[in-house]
């Protein structure tokens, strides 16, 4: 994983609530065994025709959204299945925060898991950035993790929630299971008193 | 005496093996379920760092998601899905994990084996790469979907980092009337309580209309536990629950059984507990319910109207005009009378030998009409067994079903059954979102009773008067 310290960077915005994971990216498109290449079908649905060509009219495909490396978008992203290939599909292209009022509690835990990070900001700041990103299909916003906060064009400073320990794994770059690993002596501890527990699995 | 608990904090405490300041607690996972389509970069990933399945005793395979419904033996047509079952096999050989292969009876979708198989048990903390995996909570077990870098977590060392959540009671007072399931119950909750009403929360499902329904019934209610926002849905055990569970292949047996039990009978909630949150519903008010958008909150009595973007707060526009004009329905109308062009039964939802039993009695001597395409597709191999030994397949097959292999099937539509861009399908399963039973495809969630009803007229249908009639 990588490290996240600071970002500054163009914005995107899809204003729709409620984005799943079957948007972000669909089914089909989780026959693969590896983590590269989704990038290609983020959106697959909202951005290309039945033949395969671009729908020109999808803001992911205009010129404008070149470059954008943060993701404003509705309420409650990232509803619906557990599929970690959303943020990788994200992640693969480009994007490196997510601007919302809410997400949904697999896809944030996820995503913070891959260095893709969830900014959370009250719904007035929301609609705020969101007219700005109508008005200004070059908004760049500016975020830095250390602080915990998110910089308006505007010189607001607003500041976004995260748990400590993620926040440390992702300003170092850290992976959760090295983590898991160093309590591996207390794991065993536990097992080794969980024979008199009736709730194991019996064996085959 | 000691605090009132409730059933999620007896068996969250339970499992906890350690918790460091503000650090999220270390969970000791009883069960892993495993499937094709959310492990094979967790395997790479063990590979990569030279580690191993450390509980292979406590993980489970299974294929489900990628796999045709086509009988058994053909050849997987779809390069990209054979490639990732290959995939799997050689997985769970390389690091011992027992695999229910294709050409097992033991195969089928992972939350409905898990219990078919009496590995599902009360006080439970059971996981899996794979949202639906709250539909084990039925049984009083902490069950949940996560990700795929989890996956790897529980792999490696069969626990979890995991922040505990809040808790909600759902108490549904009353009593269910004819026509209407549990499904319908479920359906009401998200349509109230919002797709995201859950967020944070673990839900626990209580009241008299909960505690009457059987075990498949409870499992429908759980399993969209997670369209509500929660991660996990429980119901505390009872007779009902033990009763299913006893006699199970991996059920504890003599002396284990009434040690298990004597404890199940200890992890209902205490009197006095307290949760974060209380939403209430009276099962009398219930009625079939349908959704008409895109989300699977979209949801309403199947003989209401659909709501038009002018009756909603100015914030939900934008989203329901979107879905209405994905589903090509008019808000303001009703929805009953509307030509569909499928019917899909199946799913973790709806896919149990209960649900197939009810939608064969109410086929039986009807036919299908000639414009729907009804797909019958059981959730197991086991249960497609069980159907046949009682002569169901039969039922649907005069009637003019497709009687299929168990799997996923339409429901994720990357198996090769799915919809054609514009149809119509009424779907037993559990999502509705643009494109979900294939692409350009719409779909109305609804009971497998309102499903069968519909695919007899070819026409969205209230059951209930099919049952009058
Ligand atoms: S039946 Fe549908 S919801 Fe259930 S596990 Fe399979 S794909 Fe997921």
């Amino acid at each position: 994983m990588e490290e996240f310290k600071q970002l500054n960077a163009k914005v995107v915005a899809i204003e729709t609530t409620d984005i799943d994971t079957d948007q972000i990216i669909p089914a089909i498109f989780l026959k693969t065994t590896t983590k590269v290449g989704l990038g290609k079908n983020l959106f697959s649905h909202w951005r290309y025709n039945e033949d395969g060509s671009p729908k020109e009219d999808f803001i992911i495909n205009t010129p404008e959204a070149e470059g954008a490396e943060i993701l404003l978008a509705g309420d409650n992203f990232g509803c619906g299945s557990s599929r970690e290939h959303a943020p990788w599909a994200l992640m693969d292209y480009g994007f490196k925060a997510i601007v919302s009022t809410s997400f949904a509690d697999i896809f944030r835990n996820n995503s913070l898991k891959n260095g893709l990070l969830p900014v959370i900001v009250d719904e007035e700041t929301h609609a705020q950035l969101m007219s700005l990103a109508m008005e200004d299909p070059n908004l760049h916003l500016s975020i830095d993790l250390e602080s915990q906060t998110l910089n308006l064009p505007d010189g607001r400073k607003v500041e976004f929630p995260i748990d400590a320990f993620s926040k440390t794994c992702m300003l170092e770059g850290i992976d959760q299971l090295g983590y898991l690993q160093k309590q591996l002596d207390k794991i065993e501890a536990f097992e080794a008193d969980y024979g008199n527990r009736v709730d194991t699995l019996t064996p085959a | 005496m000691s605090k009132p608990r409730t059933l999620f904090e007896k068996i969250w405490d339970k499992h906890v093996v350690m918790q460091e300041g503000n650090n999220p607690s270390v969970l000791y996972i009883d069960l892993h379920l495993v499937h094709e389509v959310t492990s094979p970069q967790a395997f790479q990933g063990l590979r990569d760092k030279g580690l191993t399945v450390r509980r292979p005793d406590k993980t489970i395979a299974t294929m489900d998601h990628s796999i045709p419904t086509t009988p058994i033996g053909q050849p997987i047509t779809d390069k990209i899905a054979a490639a990732q079952i290959r995939q799997m096999e050689r997985n769970c050989q390389e690091f011992g994990v027992r695999l229910f292969d294709m050409d097992s009876e033991n195969r089928g979708i992972v939350h409905v084996i898990g219990p078919e198989h009496g590995l599902t048990q009360p006080g439970m903390t059971i996981v899996c790469g794979d949202s639906h995996t709250s539909t084990h909570g039925a049984f009083g077990a902490l069950a949940f979907g996560i990700g795929t870098s989890e996956v790897e977590h529980v792999m490696a060392t069969q626990t979890l980092l995991q922040r505990k959540p809040k808790t909600m009671e759902i108490r549904v007072n009353g009593k269910l009337k004819p026509g209407v399931t549990s499904k319908d119950i479920i359906l009401a909750i998200i349509a109230k309580n919002g797709v995201a009403g859950g967020t944070g929360y673990v839900f626990e499902y209580t009241g008299e209309a909960i505690r009457s329904l059987s075990m498949e019934e409870r499992m429908t209610i759980c399993n969209m536990s997670i369209e509500g926002g929660a991660r996990a849905g429980m119901i505390a055990p009872d007779e009902t629950t033990f009763e299913y569970i006893k006699g199970k292949p991996h059920a504890p047996k003599g002396a284990e059984w009434d040690a298990a039990v004597e404890y199940w009978k200890s992890l209902p909630t205490d009197e006095g507990a307290e949760y974060d949150a209380l939403v209430e519903l009276n099962a009398d008010d219930l009625t079939p319910m349908i959704t008409y958008g895109t989300h699977p909150g979209m949801g309403m009595p199947i003989a209401g109207t659909v709501p038009a973007p002018a009756d909603v707060p100015v914030g939900e526009r934008f989203t329901l005009e979107k879905a209405l004009t994905y589903m090509d329905v008019e808000g303001g109308k009703p929805l009953l009378g509307k030509e569909i062009d499928v019917v899909f039964l199946g799913s973790c939802t709806n896919s149990r030998i209960t649900d197939l039993r009810a939608a064969a009695d109410l086929i039986k001597g009807h036919k299908v009409s000639d414009s729907v395409r009804f797909m019958v597709v059981p959730g197991s191999q086991k249960v497609k067994i069980q159907a046949e030994k009682e002569g169901l397949d039969k039922i649907f097959m005069e009637a003019g079903a497709d009687w299929r292999t168990a799997g996923c099937s339409m429901c994720i539509a990357m198996n090769g059954d799915q919809l054609a861009p514009g149809e119509y399908a009424i779907s037993t399963s559990n999502r509705n979102f643009e494109g979900r039973q294939g692409k350009g495809g719409r779909t109305f969630l609804a009971s497998p009773l309102t499903a069968v009803a519909s695919a007899i007229t070819g026409k969205v249908t209230d059951v209930r008067d099919m049952m009058e009639g």
